[in-house]
């Protein structure tokens, strides 16, 4: 009965699909949090479930529940499994969530890689094809490190649905994994001309966006995209080509001048808006990159303004938009043939839409000069009043300080005006850019030396009445202006009409109620002012005016000294007491006035933003150099307790931490700019504190012209910017007078030094001469500054690392060849390989001597890299010439790379055996075991299959072997190099090292010894055998022993052949068709010297207990003068051990194991043991394929898993040098072997 | 590259979201809701771009939206992609959906969120226009769920056997 109720839930539960989900949703409208919680823990039900149909419906559901906004992060792990289901229609639900909700921190991510690996490889191409979208989404560095080589064979699928994908997704592979962009190109480039017109525009989209941030490495692809361009009929990929050309074009002038007649053809031909306005605007850059002194472009730029008129003419907006968008690119360099429709951008300033009227005023930048821009900002500060929304208003507010302040304030004829538009500006309320406008006064108040008088008196009166116009100022920004008044007011206080009235202003109660950094401003411009009232006092003869005014500093400043702003009360206090002191002498009669205003004596000078970093550096300084040690490793380390035994921790650790000093540093860098843009000792570009530079000769030298006062400076109240406008028109119109009567005399130079600035404007602006000829005073710089000003660009875009030099690739011969540690990291069985074995030398020559049987007729690719091969062979002979100089050195790196594999952080061992998946990459390495083995074993057999899936993975591992091979050649020419010297025979134990560091501990506490796997498995005088087995994952019954075969004698040794007398538990695999004694043909020969690489798999039934199998290897042993037929026997142990695989175990999970009570407890002790614990650690997580949970001290938790599935877990304690081991496992059998193994192993050494 | 697609109604209830860059399902929420309150203030009648709000994108990109109905399609791209190309490439989404569907309306979008994103895969990946010939991208689509229906019968059928 409660079975049934049990089952009729779940049947229930299982109904409720997405669609119910939904309809539930909108039922529940009022308490719909509520539903939704309800639901979640349903499918946290559901999830629990084994049935796969009612996982992936939960998943499903999930993915829902996730666009609603639900984290569902927690169930990632039942979306991997989803993910993993053989049916299409879950696997597709598995990726989908995957897609939405995975991201680069997402750890079960590398879990997928084996997952995505095989669904990559799919027989059916919707499995491929719905894997590669979803990795597209949450591609890991790791991931794409991994599967780079495995997408890139795709792109030569033969289905053009898998190949457009592929080739999509290797710019999501090349962003995370910016290595792959050189080896992958080629083919990239080759796909270019895929007959395919979806694959061929997804090349292109990548090539695109590739070329958009480094366009210069794509400038070689030139003449492709041009044979592209005038063929192509696919408006996308045309669209994608012009906008490619358009970032070409300014790096060569050339490739402009050719596309001018395409593209203009195509703008007369094309019906396509899209196209025709791309093609503008690729004309536009081209014609932007050619020297604008080219006369018969005119007509190019005539048609490109033409018809933009006619897209800003349009009725529809979008059409207006883009016009607009693209003239203000043509504005930049023929700012003439735009000025002339004004008319019809500032008539779209009155546009309903905002981005249009945006866009307008982007042009309006553009097109002001002396003559008009009163006019237009006026207009724009008619547009300031009507605004309602505060970010249009704010954006007017920018731009009209960016019209007028643009190059130097060039267009400002009046500055005068220009103060009491800024002025006018600070009524507007609830602005955010209160900052801009300050800094904008201080600057015209002190390089314009001329209009100094009017902004005091302007920004006296915006101090008066600071209350009135902004009530509260607090809440908007525009109190920032004050700031900019107080200074002012305060600096140039000697052009003050009323300078008692203005400090009374300034010691206003209401003052305490402004930010701090505003107030502290106001203290010390108080006492300025103070300096200045005196000064004027002191010459009556009345001294109880100056005694008064002392008073009432006395008075006031108390209020400032109790703020809570540590700036102003320190000011306060200091100024207070020197106030008080200043008293004391008063009422003495002595005079002060002058040592008060000494003070404050000199002038600022204002210095350039960038002046400080443009200082150049002294000879001698290394300012990256440590000032100090740096603060040692340990003290991180000690944060990270839970540290487990990976190779990534190691290998991390050092780039790491100096990421996260840079991160640091940036961090504080950027701190203390908040902090200097808070503290008025540090205005940044308004510089008002840099008093060293007071004496500084030059600037004084400057003539400043006077002022001719032809217009009342002073005005009455708040001023009105309208009404310079009319002054200023009929002040140019008795100018236009006045030159009329004088050109009969002669032509006046008026302008005086100066007059450059005044050049630069159109010929009828000569004619105005501003109001005031005013000194513009420069920014000082440093005297010998850098004159770089690349200080612009961002370090942090991912894009920069794929700034890779591409030419040359493959046709060029020569000058940079795709270099071994550029190669994509091929699936490669174990560490040994990637650490480059000598082992694996003959595993390339066997396909090199195998080729030319199997494929007759190979690909073009191979050939290519053949020639490939050679031209490096060239360069190695050269290499060859230098040998002799270079040989010391070399050895002395080889050594290096011997004994610190940790220390080489590049470099293709490090790039194979990539640290955050160890044990993914322990399972992708079993995974990997098959392809090739399956090859070895029965090579012919697979070939026969014309198959089209399995060819491809055929190629696959051909290419990949192709690598390999390359990297072999290297390898062996420096083998020769080092004729046999020192670490020969340690070879195997090399690559061991590097896995011991992968397995071993996260500290560094002692270098680990080296390890191997590889044991002995039988010698002679001719041959030696070592050999490793591995279970394999995806096959309970398989395992695989690598044998490494090397030569040690000066013979060749040929026809090996490996045989093994079956026993009833374990079986040597045959290829189909042989008989169950027959040998296995070993698929090499060994030169002298040489060692290769063979894999044989075997299939077992009870892993429980180790075993021994017999075997021998026949071979024929060939010199010159005679052949000599040999034998060796051996004897292959299977130990428990090679049954375990490396797999990652979570401590809850663990826990959850440990308390099931199916697993039976069984324990070791071995004394003796002399070596530091993670040693012991890092020898049985590689030796016995374990993997550590968790580690407390001295004492550890361990987990493995046998390919048939037995859990065995071990805990590990030592004391002294005695080491107690408790395992629990659910087969004793298996569990006391595997123990007697582990005990063995330490009995060894 | 196309940064974010979303669709919501004209109330704001997302009806698709597809980030091509990763945000915490709360940032992803705040950006749906200010893009719906920057796309949705707009009169019918104006040019379908805005800049991009604070959230999504900032300077180099831009919002490109189409109004159908009661849906907003709404794509982020940044300036490698053409505006106008992505304006047709709304209107080729909208047609796909239209034929998957058989005159598409909200209830199959709020219904079967699913296959839209299995139709959009087709079209768009990773943030890249994948396709964009209509015809394609339905027999692709066709084609997958074909192959699903018969997996559906061979699992239905196991299941009544059990």
């Amino acid at each position: 009965m409660a079975l049934k109720i049990v089952k009729g839930s779940i049947d229930r539960m299982f109904d409720k699909n997405l669609q119910d989900l939904v309809r539930g949703i909108r039922n529940h409208k009022e308490d719909e949090a509520k539903y939704i919680s309800t639901c979640i823990d349903e499918i946290k039900q559901e999830l629990k479930q084994d049935n796969i149909a009612v996982k992936a419906n939960a998943v499903c559901k999930l993915t829902y529940l996730q666009m609603l906004g639900y984290d569902v992060s927690w169930a990632a792990f039942n979306i991997v499994e989803v993910m993993s289901s053989s049916k299409f229609t879950y696997k597709r639900i598995g990726y989908l969530a995957a897609s939405q909700c995975f991201h680069e921190s997402t750890d079960v991510i590398m879990l997928t890689t084996n997952q995505i690996r095989k669904d990559l490889s799919s027989p059916n191409q919707y499995d491929t094809g719905v894997a590669l979208t979803g990795l597209s989404c949450f591609v890991t560095p790791d991931l794409a490190r991994d599967l780079a080589n495995d997408i890139m064979t795709l792109m030569s699928h033969t289905k053009p649905y898998i190949r457009k994908k592929a080739v999509l997704i290797m710019y999501k592979v090349f962003l995370k994994y910016p290595e792959s962009l050189r080896p992958a190109f080629p083919r990239l480039k080759e796909k270019l001309e895929d007959p395919d017109p979806g694959v061929q525009s997804a090349a292109v989209n990548v090539i695109c966006e590739l070329a958009r941030r480094n366009p210069k490495n794509y400038l070689s692809l030139a003449p492709l995209f041009f044979k592209l361009m005038t063929s192509s009929t696919n408006n996308w990929v045309l669209i994608k080509i012009i906008k490619l050309f358009g970032a070409l074009t300014p790096l060569e002038p050339r490739l402009g001048k050719k596309l001018i007649e395409p593209l203009t053809n195509l703008i007369h031909s094309t019906s396509a808006m899209s196209l025709l306005y791309e093609c503008v605007n690729t004309v536009i850059a081209v014609l932007i990159s050619l020297s604008s002194g080219m006369p018969n472009h005119s007509a190019s730029i005539q048609l490109c303004v033409q018809k933009l008129r006619i897209l800003i003419e349009d009725s529809d907006q979008n059409l207006k938009y883009l016009g607009l968008l693209a003239m203000s690119k043509i504005l930049k360099t023929h700012p003439k043939s735009v000025q002339s429709h004004k008319d019809l951008i500032l008539q779209c300033l009155d546009d309903k839409d905002e981005s249009i009227r945006l866009r307008a005023l982007d042009l309006l930048y553009g097109m002001v000069s002396k003559k008009n821009l009163m006019e237009i900002v006026k207009k724009l500060m008619l547009h300031v009043d009507k605004a309602e929304g505060t970010t249009y208003r704010d954006e007017l507010l920018t731009k009209i300080i960016d019209i007028c302040s643009q190059s130097n304030y060039q267009y400002i004829t009046n500055f005068e005006w220009y103060i009491s538009i800024l002025v006018e500006l600070t009524r507007l309320e609830g602005t955010r850019h209160g900052h801009l406008i300050a800094s904008q006064m201080l600057d015209v108040a002190i390089r314009v030396k001329a209009i100094r008088a009017f902004a005091v008196a302007q920004m006296a009166t915006l101090l008066d009445n600071a209350h009135l116009l902004t009530g509260n100022m607090q809440r908007n920004g525009i109190c920032e202006v004050s700031y900019a008044a107080a200074w002012i007011c305060g600096e140039f206080s000697e052009h003050l009409e009323n300078p008692m009235q203005t400090l009374e202003a300034m010691l206003r109660p209401k003052v305490a109620t402004l930010p701090g950094h505003i107030q502290a401003v106001y203290v010390q411009n108080a006492a300025k002012l103070f300096a200045t009232v005196l000064k004027s006092q002191e010459g009556n003869t009345d001294s109880t005016a100056a005694q008064e005014t002392s008073q009432l500093m006395i008075e006031r400043l108390p209020l400032f000294v109790q703020s809570a702003n540590l700036e102003v009360q320190e000011r306060a206090s200091c100024i207070l007491q020197l106030v008080k002191y200043i008293q004391k002498l008063q009422q003495k009669d002595v005079e002060v006035a002058e040592e008060v205003s000494a003070l404050f004596a000199g002038e600022l000078n204002p210095v350039a933003p960038k002046a400080q970093k443009k200082v150049p550096v002294p000879e001698g300084l290394d300012l990256d150099a440590w000032i100090n040690e740096p603060p040692s490793e340990s003290e991180s380390e000690d944060e990270q307790p839970k540290a487990i035994f990976t190779k990534e921790e190691t290998k991390h650790s050092r780039p790491r931490h100096i990421e996260v000093d840079e991160k640091e540093l940036a961090r504080r860098r950027e701190a203390r700019k908040q902090e200097q843009a808070n503290n008025p000792f540090y205005i940044k570009a308004s510089p008002s504190s840099q008093k060293v530079y007071q004496d500084t000769p030059g600037v004084e030298h400057i003539p400043v012209v006077q002022i001719d006062l032809s217009v009342p400076l002073k005005v009455p109240g708040l001023p009105m910017s309208d009404q310079y406008v009319k002054l200023e028109e009929e002040r140019r119109q008795k100018e236009r007078a006045e030159k009329k009567k004088k050109e009969k005399k002669k032509r006046k130079e008026k302008r005086s030094g100066r007059g450059k600035k005044h050049d630069s404007g159109p010929e009828s602006e000569e004619d105005i001469t501003p109001a005031h000829m005013v000194d513009i005073v420069t920014e000082e710089m440093p005297e010998n500054a850098l004159p770089s000003d690349d200080d612009d660009k961002d370090p942090n875009d991912p894009h920069k690392a794929l700034d890779i030099d591409l030419d040359n690739l493959g046709e060029m011969a020569g000058r940079r060849p795709l270099a071994d540690s550029e190669k994509l990291p091929v699936r490669s069985h174990r560490a040994v390989e990637a650490a480059k074995s000598p082992g694996e030398d003959g595993d390339a020559e066997t396909v090199a001597t195998q080729q030319p049987k199997k494929k007759s007729g190979k690909d073009k690719r191979d050939d290519k890299k053949k020639d490939k091969d050679k031209e490096r062979k060239k360069s190695k002979d050269e290499k060859k010439k230098k040998k002799h100089k270079h040989e010391e050195k070399e050895e002395d790196l080889l050594r290096g790379e011997v004994h610190e594999p940790v220390v080489q952080s590049e470099g293709i061992s490090q790039v194979a055996e990539l640290p955050t998946s160890t044990s993914a990459e322990e399972a992708a390495t079993v995974a990997a075991a098959e392809a090739p083995v399956a090859e070895v074993v029965s090579g012919a057999a697979q070939d026969s299959e014309p198959d089209e899936p399995k060819d491809t993975e055929m190629e696959e591992t051909k290419s990949s072997k192709h690598k390999k091979k390359k990297q072999k050649k290297e390898k062996e020419e420096k083998e020769k190099k080092k004729k046999k010297r020192h670490h020969h025979h340690h070879r195997h134990s090399d690559g061991g090292g590097e896995e011991s560091v992968q397995n071993g501990t996260v500290e560094e506490e002692e270098p680990l010894p080296s390890m191997s796997n590889y044991c002995l498995l039988a010698e002679n005088s001719y041959i030696k055998m070592v050999y490793d087995i591995q279970g394999n994952l995806q096959d309970g019954s398989q395992v695989v022993v690598s044998v490494i075969f090397e030569n040690k004698c000066d013979s060749f040794l040929k026809s090996m052949e490996f045989n093994v007398l079956d026993s009833l538990n374990s079986k040597l695999q045959r290829p189909e068709g042989s008989g169950p004694h027959d040998g296995l043909t070993v698929p090499f020969q060994l030169p002298p010297g040489v060692s290769n690489e063979a894999r044989f798999v075997f299939t077992v039934q009870s892993i429980v207990m180790p075993q021994k199998l017999k075997g021998t290897l026949t071979f024929i042993v060939k010199n010159e003068e005679s052949s000599t037929h040999e034998k060796l026997d051996f004897k292959l142990h299977f130990t428990c051990t090679s049954y375990l695989i490396t797999t990652p175990c979570y401590s809850d999970a663990y826990a959850k194991l440990l308390e099931s009570g199916d697993l039976k407890g069984s324990s070791l002790k071995l004394e003796g043991v002399n070596m530091p614990f993670h040693h012991l650690l890092a020898r049985i997580c590689f030796h016995h394929h374990f993997s550590v949970v968790e580690r407390i001290d001295s004492c550890s938790s361990m987990y493995s898993r046998s390919i048939q599935g037995h859990h065995v877990c071990l805990l590990v304690k030592s004391s002294g040098q005695t080491v107690s081991i408790d395992a629990k496992c659910d087969e004793p059998t298996m569990l006391g072997n595997v123990l007697d193994e582990i005990k063995q192993t330490f009995s060894q050494c | 590259m196309i940064k974010a697609i979303l669709i919501f109604n004209n109330h704001g209830k997302p009806r698709l979201s597809k980030f091509y860059e990763h945000y915490s399902e709360d940032t992803e929420q705040q950006i749906i809701r200010e893009t719906f309150h920057l796309v949705s203030k707009r009169d019918e009648n104006v040019c379908n771009f805005l800049e991009g709000g604070m959230l999504i994108g900032g300077s180099d990109y831009k919002l490109i939206y189409r109004h159908y109905a009661t849906l907003y399609f709404v794509f982020c791209v940044d300036s490698s992609e053409s505006e106008l190309g992505i304006l047709d490439l709304i209107q080729v989404f909208v047609e796909t959906l239209d034929k998957c569907f058989e005159n598409v309306c909200e209830l199959d979008l709020i219904f079967h969120v699913d296959k839209v994103h299995n139709i959009l895969a087709e079209m768009v990946m990773g943030g890249m226009v994948l396709e964009t010939n209509m015809n394609e991208i339905i027999m692709q689509v066709d084609a997958q769920n074909k192959m699903e229906k018969s997996e559906t019968f061979i699992f239905q059928s196991t299941r009544q056997d059990r």
